[in-house]
């Protein structure tokens, strides 16, 4: 049955190799894909130690390289699309800056209930206003670009995208790894991961998580420059609905602060916010949870919960 | 006085055996909101408090408990201050500076070691510290040939974990480098913030002088070593993104002078200064009062004062307040600024020493070489 389970960071005491058991299929083969790590896609010593498995890494990274080095009108098309989209995180984050902002000082102000509940609701629902005119906004990006260029129908992407359908074939599993989340689902866009991910059997942790998910939202609460604003980055893949996967939000977020952990709640539900800390597995059926340890669901009363309530 | 002691002496003129009991499990010297109170016992004519804070007296005497041997002092203390000090104990003739025997803290300099008073509300960042799941990077020494000297110099090339020759890295040149690295843990410190993401993987090559008070006075030559010896075999040897927003120059003190010197003597080579407790003196009339290892120095200052033009595009600056510097770090700030200069400024509750330095180092790397640190979730 097509599967997909979530995982914390795997380079300290990995626990891939039991969810794999987890799901009887300890003995593979399986494949990766490691695009977020960049130069060092495919460096799978310690993955394959860890699983005990035959697994070959897609090389999605170097498979889209090549694209752009032999189709110079889609890369430079693919350049452009990126810079409009940086843009638009820019004056989004400005913009989110000021919300936030607002938002905290009525969180901060003493004044009656009656009148102070409301604005508080209301400054909630003016950032998930602002995060979903984002998002739709990107969506509209990635659409004209689509509809514009038609990357499947170009003879390299082609050529990339059937090479990696032969090397999916035989196996049972797909070992999605973390890194850098931008590269990972924009590699993984180009190439249509959505159509051949879709119904497979997936393994993946951190940002690979992330990019399973309907949207990207980058986060952390207190970095060393800056603002502490989470922000909607991009569109996921879509192929686990309703779940926003939280790596590392144990160093990454206040979750001690009741405050904190019900505004992020509020601000992107419907979705599920599940932690995903070194240890966490959630195990995903049809998009139903199925199993889960060591993760938390962001409660909208501002309290860490057992994720039951985390599927689509 | 710290309540505690005070308590203690309410008591009676301790003994030694009450003291003993006393300072089991404490640590000095004592703090608390208001201050510091150091406290010695021992047999001595005086004990002094030696510390380095502009603005005190050098010497400060500890006041002797009648009819005991301990003596004390309380100094008024700002929270999150940080100072280092020794005591000086007078028998006759004989004068000794000595580290607080009942300190365990301690910071190292190229003079030695010094107690370390961490004033109410201080704490070491833990990224200073070894963290255990950050990947270590390596260091290994290299020798290159100078033209600009005449001579070979050694220096040391930190490269981060996961280097990779496949990939780009900027390059930080860090005067008094072996300093940096056994004072200011900037190995630790580097190790640690690549690891969590907070600075961009960085080459570093860590460059010291075997005459720096020459040298980093403003010296034509060593700006020429770095930028036309030591940039070049860099450049040969190792994969640098190689754009002048990408080259930062970093010292302190007259390693801050050195760097911002050879920036502004080679302009458009290097984008990012990080200077700390930089020893900007300069004279806008007569002569000044620091004495002739300043002379080179004041006159660079006096040039580029002068005419400061752009040396860099961003400079991040740090200054102790407890340092008599800071008026000379603080005047150069709206300099630059007039400049169009992006300047970044810190100042501690500290003085010109080497911790001090390192607990600016995440403050100042990561603002001039930002991490991927919302991107990227390993």
């Amino acid at each position: 049955m097509p599967s997909i389970t979530l995982l914390g960071p795997q380079y300290r005491d990995p626990n891939l190799a039991a969810a794999l058991r987890e799901r009887g299929l300890g003995a593979g083969p399986f494949v990766s894909i490691s695009a977020g790590w960049q130069e060092r896609e495919g460096e799978l010593d310690e993955l394959r130690a860890h699983v005990g498995a035959p697994v070959e890494d897609l090389r999605i990274y170097e498979r889209t390289e090549d694209v752009f080095a032999a189709d110079r009108p889609l890369r430079l098309a693919h350049r452009a699309r990126q810079a409009r989209l940086q843009e638009m995180q820019e004056l989004y984050a400005l913009r989110l800056d000021h919300a936030k902002q607002a938002a905290r000082e009525l969180f901060d102000r003493e004044a009656s209930p009656a009148v102070l509940l409301p604005a508080r609701r209301q400054a909630i629902a003016a950032l998930r206003r602002l995060d979903r005119a984002h998002l739709f906004a990107i969506r509209a990006v990635h659409q004209e670009f689509e509809q514009q260029f038609e990357p499947a129908r170009r003879v390299v992407v082609a050529h990339a995208r059937a090479a990696v359908l032969r090397a999916l074939e035989p196996t049972t599993g797909v070992l999605i790894a973390g890194g850098h989340v931008a590269v990972l689902v924009n590699r993984l866009r180009l190439l249509g991961a959505s159509e051949w991910l879709a119904g497979r059997t997936l393994f993946a942790w951190s940002a690979g998580a992330m990019a399973l998910g309907e949207s990207i939202v980058l986060f952390h609460d207190q970095p060393p420059q800056g603002g502490a604003n989470a922000e909607v980055f991009d569109a996921g893949l879509g192929l686990l609905p309703g779940v926003l996967p939280l790596p590392h939000a144990q160093s990454r977020l206040h979750l001690h602060d009741e405050r904190r952990v019900a505004v992020f709640a509020r601000r992107f539900a419907p979705n599920a916010c599940v932690t995903l800390d070194h240890g966490a597995c959630l195990g995903f059926d049809q998009g139903a949870l199925r199993f889960h340890s060591g993760s938390f669901q962001l409660s909208r009363r501002g309290l860490l919960a057992h994720p039951e309530s985390a599927h689509a | 006085m710290h309540e505690a002691l005070r308590s203690l002496l309410s008591g009676g003129t301790p003994d030694h055996e009450r003291w003993r009991a006393f300072i089991d499990g404490r640590t000095l010297p004592l703090v608390d909101p208001s201050g510091v109170t150091f406290a010695f016992w021992g047999t001595a004519d005086s004990v002094h408090l030696r510390s380095w804070i502009s603005g005190l007296p050098t010497a400060q005497p500890l006041e002797r408990v009648p009819d005991s041997e301990l003596w004390v002092l309380h100094l008024e203390l700002p929270p999150q201050s940080r100072i280092e000090y020794k005591f000086e104990l007078r028998r006759g003739a004989h004068s000794e500076w000595i580290i607080d025997p009942l300190n365990p803290v301690t910071a190292s300099d190229p003079f030695g070691a010094n107690s370390v008073c961490q004033g109410f509300g201080y704490e070491r960042p833990d990224w200073t510290q070894e963290e255990p799941l950050a990947r270590r990077g390596t260091v290994d020494e290299l020798r290159i040939p100078s033209r600009a000297f005449g001579d070979d110099r050694s220096l040391r090339v930190y490269l981060p974990a996961r280097f990779r020759r496949t990939r780009r890295y900027p390059l930080i040149i860090v005067h008094d480098g072996h300093d940096y690295l056994r004072y200011a843990a900037l190995r630790t410190v580097l190790d640690n913030l690549v690891h969590r993401l907070e600075v961009a993987p960085p080459i570093v090559a860590l460059v010291d002088s075997p005459d720096r008070l020459r040298e980093y006075a403003g010296h034509d030559a060593h700006a020429d070593f770095l930028v036309e010896d030591l940039l070049p075999a860099l450049r040969r040897g190792l994969p640098l993104e190689d754009t002048p927003d990408s080259r930062c120059l970093m010292g302190a003190s007259f390693g801050a002078v050195a760097s911002l010197h050879a920036a502004w003597r080679h302009r458009g080579v290097f984008g990012r200064l990080l200077l700390q407790s930089g020893s900007f003196a300069f004279s806008d009339i007569g002569e000044h009062r620091r004495g002739p290892v300043f002379d080179p120095v004041v006159r660079f200052v006096n040039q580029f004062r002068a005419a400061p033009g752009r040396p860099a595009e961003r400079i991040y600056m740090s200054c102790g307040i407890y340092e008599s510097l800071i008026y000379e770090n603080r005047s150069l700030l709206p300099l630059l600024r007039e400049h169009g200069i992006d300047v970044r400024y810190d100042e501690a509750r500290d003085a010109h020493n080497w911790e001090n330095w390192r607990d600016r180092l995440r403050s100042g790397l990561s603002w001039l070489f930002p991490g991927p640190l919302w991107m990227v979730y390993e």
